[in-house]
């Protein structure tokens, strides 16, 4: 009796954490394929192109991880990118000689005041996430455009040292990647280990009572969208500095596939659930499909397609998976 | 015992009446009118203002629906994708040699079943929030359409196909007319029918309406669907305004679209909104571009200006409401 209930919870776990075995099944078997089909794939040389590819979305998606766990979206975020990319590529080709940590840190700074806007008004003034961020998503597009004059920025008028941060390396790896995976420990450890992390989790899976047994919920919000925008001024300096120019549309539209990385990862738009290995392997999902889909020779123009098919077949069996768990759950309670 | 009568209809005051968001919206409305009129001379012409509709009209037909969906609770974003499937669907068809009714008629039926695959899915699968599920379909529809079309442009339609967003009867453009008549269908629609009154209900208590016996996954699909058939009339009208299409075509219309309701006072946790709020914001957002645009107000700082103008317009209900518990408490 006991042992077929200890037995039962085995199998209960195993299917909780099918989810993201699975994913990590799905990379495998579509890293396989696509290595017989392009020998190239797994290479070191490509595998170190994909990652620093795919390191900026990371950033955003560890921001936009926590903003959806407190029930919320920011669709603000392509624009802080724009804004921030902007306004240090502007100040880097005014000042050639500044040094390039100083640029990373305005830009962080810059994305910290937008999230921090957008979250006073989400958090004090009560307005929906989705209807304040849609409505900063134009201003600060606006705002790129108008500090430029509608120019671009392009590599000529950047000082190396600058478009060397995407570049460089330490310790043997690309600045980008480093940075990424900093971010993810750094987020790890404050989520996870932190009261504050875990307040974060509070909030977002019932606010009410979370308001109740006393946490500052407002501030919690607040936080939590400031963070999201420091990320994305971060996340601006880095993509300004990758391609080596600004321009008034850089990231346009980019917030969808933020979304849909975390979305990937697990992280539900109902609120309350999501982890750091979940988004890891979201992100990396979305970055083995940007660069395998032409190495396997695929039309660039079936990509947007297959892309979309497999984040909605991702949901679909997250959502599968998942009525399967609350059955057996229901099913081991004793009547 | 004392007796609490219900009345079956609501009772009117005036306080009430005047205390709602539409007026507030005319007055933004008088004031853009006042303002545009003042800094420009050319503003105040009926006909420039009658021709300024046609700008803005195609997008705005997908707002009737948008309303309809927002109310429920949920919300769209595959619709900008769907116009533009549609819409290369139909240039294709035409270029390939179907006649140009069939194609129109091939346009309508691919947006038609662009929502009821958004509405199957989202009724099978009740767990997954409306924002996954159409934003996988946004970027599916717009990749079919990329598939079909690839970076080429199609065009060439005939002649009369102009006439749809280009024309005038009598005096009135003919984009204004079809507006004006299905905005009146969905607004009695909406407001009128048991159909629009079950929306209702369910953008505030879907359970409630499954256990008093409404068909909520039948009202969803057919919301969906209805939405849909309005993105395939969109993309005529869009297609017809621009004489030729392109896989990218109406990008970022969703966003606007959603701006607009939701500064029609239409509110996106369901439940709330008026029809004529929503026809009100229409036109003070085509008015204000419109206006602005005669005295060369950059397209950029457009932005920025609609921007404030949907948080500020979010902003006071909200502060007033605030205000109030505050009033309260103290007291």
């Amino acid at each position: 009796m006991t042992e077929n209930k200890v037995i039962k919870q085995i199998k209960g776990l195993d299917i909780a954490k099918f989810r993201e075995l699975g994913l990590v099944i799905f990379i495998i078997i579509l890293s396989l394929a696509v290595q017989i089909r392009n020998p190239r794939f797994l290479t070191l040389e490509n595998l170190n192109d994909m990652l620093t590819n795919t390191a900026i979305l990371g950033i955003l998606a560890v921001g936009m991880m926590l903003v959806i766990i407190t029930r919320g979206i920011d669709l603000s975020v392509g624009s802080t990118i724009a804004l921030s990319g902007m306004i240090t590529a502007l100040t880097v080709s005014t000042y050639p000689d500044m040094n390039p940590i100083l640029a990373v840190l305005l830009g962080t700074l810059i994305g910290l005041v937008c999230g921090s806007v957008v979250g006073l008004l989400i958090s004090k003034v009560g307005i929906l996430p989705i209807i304040a961020s849609l409505g900063f998503m134009n201003i600060f597009r606006g705002l790129t455009f108008m500090t430029s004059g509608g120019k671009w920025i392009s590599a000529h008028q950047m000082p190396v040292s600058f478009k060397a941060i995407a570049t460089s390396k330490v310790l043997g790896i690309n600045t980008l990647i480093v940075i990424a995976i900093v971010t993810y420990i750094v987020a790890y450890y404050f989520i996870n280990h932190t009261r504050t992390g875990r307040q974060i989790y509070a909030v977002g899976s019932n606010p009410e009572s979370a308001k109740i047994s006393g946490i500052n919920t407002d501030k919690i919000l607040w936080m939590v969208y400031a963070i999201m925008g420091a990320l994305s001024g971060l996340a601006g300096v880095l993509w300004v500095s990758k391609f080596a120019s600004a321009q008034g549309d850089t990231a346009e539209g980019y917030v969808m596939n933020v979304i849909a990385a975390c979305v990937l990862g697990g992280v539900s738009i109902s609120g309350g659930s999501g982890k750091i290995s979940g988004i890891i392997l979201g992100t990396l999902l979305l970055g083995i499909l940007n660069n395998a889909l032409p190495l396997m020779l695929v039309s660039p123009f079936w990509q947007n397609a297959i892309q979309g098919f497999i984040i909605l077949i991702a949901v679909l069996v997250n959502a599968l998976v998942k009525r399967n768990i609350t059955k057996q759950n229901l099913m081991r309670r004793k009547i | 015992m004392a007796q609490r009568n219900i009345l079956a209809k609501k009772q009117f005051s005036i306080k009430s009446f005047f205390f709602q968001w539409e007026w507030l919206l005319v007055i933004v409305f008088i004031l853009i009118n006042v303002m545009n009129a003042n800094i420009s001379d050319y503003y105040l012409n009926p006909t420039l203002l009658l021709d300024a509709t046609m700008t803005f009209l195609d997008k705005a037909l997908l707002v009737l629906p948008m309303v309809f969906i927002l109310v429920l609770g949920d919300i769209d974003i595959s619709v900008a994708s769907t116009i533009a499937l549609s819409s290369v669907v139909m240039a294709v068809l035409y270029n390939l040699g179907v006649p140009m009714p069939v194609a129109i008629l091939f346009c309508l039926l691919v947006g038609t079943l662009c929502g009821y695959i958004n509405g199957i899915l989202l009724t099978k699968f009740k767990e997954l929030s409306a924002v996954i599920v159409t934003l996988s379909t946004m970027i599916i529809f717009r990749g079919i359409a990329y598939i079909i079309l690839e970076d080429q442009a199609a065009g060439k339609f005939p002649k009369w196909f102009n006439f749809l967003s280009w024309g005038y009867m009598g005096k009135i453009p003919f984009i204004l007319i079809v507006f004006v008549i299905l905005a009146i269908i969905f607004g009695l629609l909406l407001h009128k029918t048991t159909f629009g009154r079950r929306i209702f209900a369910m953008g505030n208590n879907i359970e409630a309406c499954r256990f008093s016996g409404v068909q909520v996954d039948k009202i969803k699909v057919i919301v969906f669907t209805l939405t849909g058939l309005m993105a395939g009339v969109t993309a005529i009208f869009l297609t017809s305004r621009m004489g030729s299409t392109r896989p990218n075509v109406a990008m970022g219309y969703e966003l606007d679209i959603i701006a607009m309701a939701v500064l029609g006072g239409v509110s996106t946790a369901g439940g709330k909104g008026r029809m004529i709020g929503a026809i009100l914001a229409i036109f003070i957002i085509g008015f204000l571009r419109y206006g602005l645009g005669l005295i060369n107000i950059p397209a950029q700082a457009l932005l920025i200006i609609l921007g404030l103008l949907l948080i500020v317009s979010v902003m006071i209900p909200n502060l007033k409401g605030r205000f109030q518990t505050l009033r309260k408490v103290k007291s």
